[in-house]
């Protein structure tokens, strides 16, 4: 079964890539999802079981952690998914398309290019949160990146084309040094009588049994590298450059999948790290560390959401601000540990609702700027009343689940005695708050602007997926499932919560 | 060590230099050559498959790329790097340096890196990243990660191992897909901006 979790996806795209027919394509993308979200449910249920799992001669060897990011990115992807085959039927009728920025004519690339892409994407992430091999780890992040780049350039025009650049360079050589900081990690323990066991395909938990034996500068300088490679994937700031100009160009469905599921690979790429280094008894070196960057990534959030006008770059920068709190969460370990696993969950449901949103908002008014955006409450109902719904939660407002897991991440910082950082926490959060609210807010509020149709009427497939996924985040601030608490409780504890 | 093996850190150490000092379409030889050597000292070492390998995607089949790439360009003005050639080569000299200094300090395992292997890898990634962020033009960007990567390459030959040999194709696979990705992304860009100079790239800004 875990091997069809890789497989599935893989074969799918092959088989988009050699049909080429659109509407098989459009199908058989959320077919593909429903039965990946299945078979991952199932591989949770059986870890939650407290069974193990292996495929692939050990290549797959699943983990609580990885597998609640499994399971993250593969319900993301059917909400993607779900709304790709409306958003897909709606390009195909444009007969001619302008570029919102530079008012140039462009193309789309084709469809079965976009959705092979999308399957391929999915199968690097599976295999990123299923392996236990950090070369494997680090190959999988890498096609996340070759795969996701022409999704990005799915509409082919300048802008797109410069983000879809700068994210292939800056993506490319930051994970470039991750591979360094793996290759530091196997000298760190090497050993010539190990050398063969440790090329094991369950490398981590050869790591973690022998991590006392690790050479501890080569440890700190592999964590390091580590950290600065896939910390560039996963946005901290200051390596964050290609994420606002990535998640603004690319189709919003795109963008939703890239901040919802594939940050949150990149962050398992570094909390592997951090479990040898908790092993090692380096857990220090390594939580300063993220607490550093978690702390320098809320603050860049908060200096570039206020005044943000470019509704979509609000959202990437706010991808920032939400992975600079999650690095910061698990940097202080302990019950903040278990928030940010349940911040990881919430943020990643709300912020691909949210996207989702944004490509509808600009399907109706065809400006990024949210000062042109005025009456969403009329114009469009639905979207305009979710907008609302995903500001709030996103903000941190009770009763949404990301209210929940900042507090128990503003706890677990008191319990270090350290207020002065619950000072900045709170300070950054409250910033990015109004900063947010004012953009947000301008957008809902205001009179049906003259040029538009007075119809509110709003496509099923643009709607469901966003409303389920706010009901969802609703649902999590007000209960959190028993089943669900242990399995965070378990992903945590594998990284010092 | 036998002298090939030295012999060749020496020409991966010294073309660094060169890839530095000259433009297209020079670097782009200066870059297969520096493939071919990877693939000589990955022989010399008794990697024989990932040699095999090394050799036919960094030594033939990027290269090939690149230029072809390069050729296809329809102007060839020339664009001045945002690093002058010379300071590029300061640069290098100066990585060099710490590299040296660095291998000295390092407490390293007696016998898993043969002398001056360290201080190539290095001096390697070093040239790589100044390339990619001294040059102006996509293509040397392109080239600049492939040196980099080349460098990390060079600093993972002694832990290879017979069982690691499928990670290591797995990564050349990977590296031959990123470039021919990027060279895809290239072609694009030449024909949408009339230029392969990332200083254009101007548009997305806060």
């Amino acid at each position: 079964m875990l091997e069809a979790l890789l497989v599935l996806p893989l074969a799918t795209g092959l088989v988009m890539l050699l049909v080429g027919n659109a509407s098989f394509c459009r199908i058989l993308l959320p077919l593909t999802a429903f039965v990946h979200t299945i078979l991952s449910l199932t591989i949770a249920t059986d870890i939650a079981q407290g069974k193990q799992l292996v495929g692939l001669m050990g290549l797959m060897a699943p983990d609580g952690l990885g597998v609640l990011f499994l399971v993250l990115a593969s319900i993301l992807f059917l909400a993607a998914s779900i709304y790709a085959v409306g958003y897909l039927r709606e390009e195909e009728q444009i007969e001619e398309r302008t570029c919102i920025q530079t008012g140039r004519p462009f193309t789309n690339a084709p469809e079965r290019r976009f959705t092979a892409c999308l399957c391929f994407f999915l199968a690097a992430m599976t295999l990123v949160t299923t392996t236990h091999h950090m070369g494997a780890l680090w190959v999988g992040i890498e096609v996340t990146t070759l795969s996701s780049a022409p999704l990005i350039y799915f509409h082919r025009h300048r802008p797109s084309l410069e983000a879809t650049w700068k994210y292939l360079i800056i993506c490319s050589v930051g994970i470039a040094l991750a591979l360094l900081g793996t290759i530091l990690l196997t000298v760190a323990f090497y050993a010539p009588e190990s050398a063969h066991q440790m090329d094991s395909m369950n490398q981590l938990d050869w790591y973690l049994e022998h991590a006392q034996t690790g050479a501890a500068p080569w440890l700190k300088t592999a964590f390091i590298f580590l950290l600065v490679g896939y910390g560039t994937k996963m946005g901290l700031a200051p390596l964050h450059n290609w994420l606002p100009d990535a998640h603004s160009q690319a189709p919003s469905l795109v963008s939703a999948l890239l901040s919802g599921a594939l940050l949150n690979c990149a962050l398992l790429g570094i909390l592997r790290g951090h479990q040898i280094m908790l092993a090692a008894e380096l857990g220090d070196f390594s939580g300063d560390l993220l607490i550093f960057f978690g702390l320098l990534s809320l603050l860049t959030a908060a200096v570039f959401i206020v005044g943000q006008g470019h509704y979509k770059r609000l959202l990437a920068y706010s991808s920032v601000e939400h992975m600079g709190i999650l690095a910061l969460g698990i940097g202080i370990g302990g019950i903040a540990t278990q928030g940010a696993m349940l911040h990881a969950v919430c943020h990643s449901l709300t912020k691909c609702m949210l996207f989702l949103l944004a490509g509808n908002i600009l399907t109706r008014y065809h400006t990024f700027s949210s000062h042109d955006v005025r009456g969403l409450r009329w114009t469009m109902p639905v979207t305009g009343a979710l907008w609302t719904i995903g500001f709030l939660a996103i903000a941190g407002s009770p009763p949404f689940g990301i209210f929940v897991s900042e507090f128990l991440i503003l706890k677990g910082i008191f319990s270090t005695g350290h207020s002065w950082l619950a000072a900045v926490y709170l300070t950054a959060l409250a910033v990015i708050f109004v900063g947010m609210s004012l953009a947000v807010l301008r957008m809902v509020q205001g009179n049906r602007p003259h040029d538009m149709s007075q119809d509110g009427r709003e496509a099923l497939w643009s709607v469901l997926p966003p409303m389920v996924l706010a009901i969802a985040v609703f649902c999590l601030g007000l209960w959190i499932p028993d089943w669900l608490w242990s399995f965070l409780r378990k992903g945590a504890a594998l990284v010092g919560g | 060590m036998n002298t090939f093996f030295a012999t060749m850190i020496f020409l991966i150490l010294v073309n660094n230099i060169f890839l530095l000092a000259f433009r297209r379409p020079l670097l782009i030889r200066f870059v297969a050559f520096q493939g071919l050597c990877l693939s000589a000292l990955l022989f010399s070492a008794d990697h024989l498959l990932l040699a095999f390998a090394v050799l036919i995607i960094k030594g033939i089949l990027l290269p090939w790329l690149l230029l072809r790439t390069h050729q296809r360009l329809p102007f060839n003005a020339k664009i001045k790097p945002h690093l002058p050639l010379g300071l590029g080569v300061l640069a290098g000299m100066v990585g060099l340096i710490f590299s040296l200094w660095l291998e000295a300090q390092l407490q390293i395992l007696p016998g898993l890196y043969p002398p001056l292997l360290l201080a190539t890898g290095l001096t390697t990634l070093f040239c790589g990243l100044i390339l990619v962020v001294g040059r102006r033009t996509a293509l040397a960007q392109v080239m600049g990660y492939l040196v980099a990567e080349n460098g990390i390459f060079v600093l993972g030959i002694p832990l290879m191992t017979a069982n690691s040999a499928w990670f290591e194709l797995a990564l050349l696979l990977d590296i031959f897909v990123a470039v021919f990705v990027m060279g895809i992304a290239i072609n694009h860009i030449v024909e949408t901006f009339e230029s392969i100079d990332v200083d254009g790239f101007r548009s997305l800004r806060d």
